[in-house]
């Protein structure tokens, strides 16, 4: 007599496509997936917890270690909390500093999400184009932060250092050729038959529903909903400058492609706009105590991380460590929805949808 | 030579020539499929903005390979405490043993060749055909779950495109009236196969690729899908033997599109033969070979269902027309 059975399949926790430690238990029947249930906590550090017994400053170089493919989105958000909090004005030149900072990061967060996410599909070049700009843009990160990936760049109040001479020169050219390069990538990925073959209609969800699984980023951009804090609810100095919000109707994997490529040539404006209005003279940071204690009170601020919205929740009692430390992390939420846009797809399915979501376990384990 | 001592009568010196003559083909090969790796690795290094081997044998990396292959001889042979044994040892040689054998029918040039078959063409398609067992008897014996669909993506992937590839040579057999490969070249005397049959190259050029499992149609083994495919349980030699005989069917499979559609050992301008057939022959091949390298640095991997609906809605389809309209111009052509 002849049967079918169903199969339990472990994806990951190793496994070439799951970018990191995420394990996804799979009820498969045939290729087809019945069930999906995803684990998470291979990489937990406990960020939060340890936050606890550490003074702010302390707490920077964690951050750098969620995230780690945007760190100075982190940075900042920390930092930004404890401002609020102390009502902190910091420096002019220190804001286009870090703005500067976070806009190539994410710039280099999307292009490792492209190189990656195409990887994924099977074409290995595009992964080595992505890191020689990525590279670029972690060369001039180096030189302003002294790393290139765990940058522990900012302060409460500031930046650390001050840019290096004949940088902002360096990001002035660095922009058009980022433009050339992305024009290339469209050449290469965006018009082959067989990449939209993979990815149009896969992975769908409505506008709704991204909102009721609280999404956030390119994953909710793709539904349709315009919705950037850096427009929104602008923080640090991005009131001032043009840009756009971009946008896709369909709430598919290509038009999360699209949105962050999008995102790209934005960053690249805002840029843009940092070189020319960047101030000749200033102080990089705000005179903070030596020792910042927060006052007794909470906080919560959140701001738009390539990922998505990243949010810091302190609750301070006081003292130069933080009573509790939250951290709202864009990839945690955005992962939720997976398990409800696995079922009936297929494992080559599985492997676009899991790549446009675009997750750092650093950060969804934090 | 060859042709009188097949048609001899055995004994041991006919079995020593024979097996000394293999020996000498395999070796061959096996210098092929060394640099052929080496040639990949190079060539998408240049395409990828990397070195690729540098470091062994020289700034080009010539004894890469080479290490690489004794490193795998020292490398532990692990078998899964629940593998099926006897499957697990035998189908790395199961899927080895007809890609070589396929080659003895490839004329390198009007006088190198092994086996001057009738039937040529319709020998190889059959044994290539065997491989796929030793693929799915990997996967299955290996006892583990990514294994398995690899195997079975591997088996519907062969019964898919194995048909068109078929299909889209007999146009081929059509014009030359003949299944002998040494007569599909000879009849190419004037103009290639792939001027007068480019739909049928088409064809047979994708279905190739797909029966060569390589990017975009890699599916079997799907890095990023499903590992490895129906060899990740495999380590050391057994699953170098794997990879041998994907590089070897590499080989045989670009012999034979040069055979088929680019005029074998066949000069382009008939002044320029002066040049030996051996020559033209390699540089055709190579051409192949390279085609072949520059699709896996370029394309995406196709998604399974899709390379169902691409071979039986799109490949057949077209192969088949392909046949009518080549028999009708050949009709015509007598006609006049």
């Amino acid at each position: 007599m002849l049967r079918t059975e169903e199969m339990l399949l472990n994806v990951g926790p190793q496994h070439p496509s799951t970018h990191g430690v995420f394990r996804l238990i799979l009820k498969i029947d045939g290729e087809t997936i019945k069930e999906a249930k995803p684990v998470i906590g291979y990489l937990h550090r406990g960020t939060e917890k340890l936050a606890e017994d550490l003074q702010y400053t302390q707490i920077i170089p964690y951050t750098d270690r969620m995230d780690y493919v945007s760190a100075m989105t982190n940075n900042y958000v920390i930092c930004h909390a404890v401002e609020t909090m102390m009502g902190i004005e910091v420096p002019e030149r220190a804001e286009y500093l870090r703005v500067m900072a976070m806009e190539l990061g994410r710039v280099s967060s999307h292009l490792l999400w492209w190189g990656t996410f195409v990887l994924d599909l099977g074409a290995t070049s595009p992964l080595l184009y992505a890191f020689r700009e990525r590279e670029m843009i972690l060369n001039l990160l180096n030189e302003l932060s002294g790393a290139r990936l765990t940058f522990n760049y900012m302060r409460v109040g500031g930046v650390k250092w001050d840019a290096p001479e004949g940088w902002v020169d360096k990001v002035r050219d660095f922009i058009p050729h980022m433009r050339e390069q992305v024009k290339g990538y469209h050449d290469l990925v965006t018009g082959n038959e067989i990449f939209l073959n993979r990815v149009k209609g896969i992975g769908k969800y409505s506008k709704e529903d991204a909102l009721n699984y609280s999404l956030s980023g390119p994953n909710l951009r793709c539904t349709g909903m315009k919705w950037d804090l850096r427009k929104n609810e602008p923080y640090s100095i991005y009131d001032r400058f043009d840009f756009d919000v971009p946008t896709r109707e369909e709430g598919d994997v290509l038009s999360r492609y699209h949105v962050r490529f999008a995102e790209i040539e934005e960053s690249l404006k805002i840029l843009e706009q940092c070189v020319e209005q960047f101030p000749e003279e200033g102080p990089v940071i705000a005179k903070v105590p030596k020792i910042i204690k927060a006052p007794k009170g909470e906080a919560f601020v959140r701001i738009e991380s390539p990922r998505g919205e990243i949010g810091c929740y302190i609750a301070s009692d006081g003292k130069k460590e933080p009573y509790r430390l939250k951290f709202r992390r864009p990839s945690f939420y955005n992962l939720q929805i997976l398990p409800k846009l696995l079922e009936g797809e297929s494992i080559s399915n599985l492997i676009a949808i899991l790549g446009a979501v675009d997750i750092i376990l650093g950060e969804v384990d934090g | 030579m060859v042709q009188d001592l097949l048609h001899s009568q055995p004994g041991i010196l006919n079995f020593g020539i024979f097996f000394i003559l293999a020996l000498v083909l395999l070796l061959v090969i096996l210098g092929f499929v060394t640099y052929a790796i080496l040639a990949e690795r190079k060539v998408m290094g240049f395409m990828q903005l990397r070195y690729g081997p540098n470091q062994v044998g020289g700034p080009w990396g010539l004894l890469q390979t080479v290490a690489d292959v004794l490193k795998l001889l020292l490398k532990e042979d692990t078998i899964p405490k629940l593998a099926d044994r006897p499957l697990f040892i035998l189908a790395p040689v199961i899927a080895f043993a007809p890609s070589f054998v396929v080659i003895a029918t490839i004329p390198f040039t009007d006088k190198l060749q092994f086996a001057d078959i009738g039937v040529g063409l319709l020998y190889y398609i059959a044994i290539s055909g065997l491989t796929t067992i030793g693929v799915v008897m990997a996967g299955w014996s290996s006892n583990n779950k990514y294994a398995l669909l690899g195997g079975m993506r591997a088996a519907a992937q062969m019964i898919s495109y194995e048909i068109p590839l078929v299909m889209s040579v007999l146009g081929v057999i059509l014009l030359t009236g003949s299944m002998n490969l040494n007569e599909i070249v000879a009849a190419q005397e004037n103009v290639w196969y792939i001027l007068i049959q480019p739909i049928g190259f088409l064809v047979f050029f994708i279905a190739s690729v797909a029966e060569l499992n390589r990017i975009p149609f890699d599916l079997p083994e799907a890095e990023n899908e499903l590992i490895a495919g129906y060899f990740v349980e495999y380590s050391g030699f057994r699953w170098a033997f794997f990879m041998l005989a994907e590089y070897v069917y590499m080989f045989a499979m670009a012999s034979l599109t040069t055979v088929l559609f680019l005029g074998g050992w066949l000069p382009i301008f008939s002044f320029l033969d002066f040049i030996p057939g051996a020559v033209w022959f390699a540089l055709k091949f190579s051409l192949v070979v390279f085609m072949l390298l520059w699709f896996r640095s370029t394309f995406p991997r196709i998604k399974a269902d899709q390379l169902m609906e691409f071979g039986w809605k799109v490949l057949l389809p077209v192969a088949l027309a392909n046949i009518f309209l080549t028999a009708i111009i050949k009709e015509l052509l007598s006609l006049f």
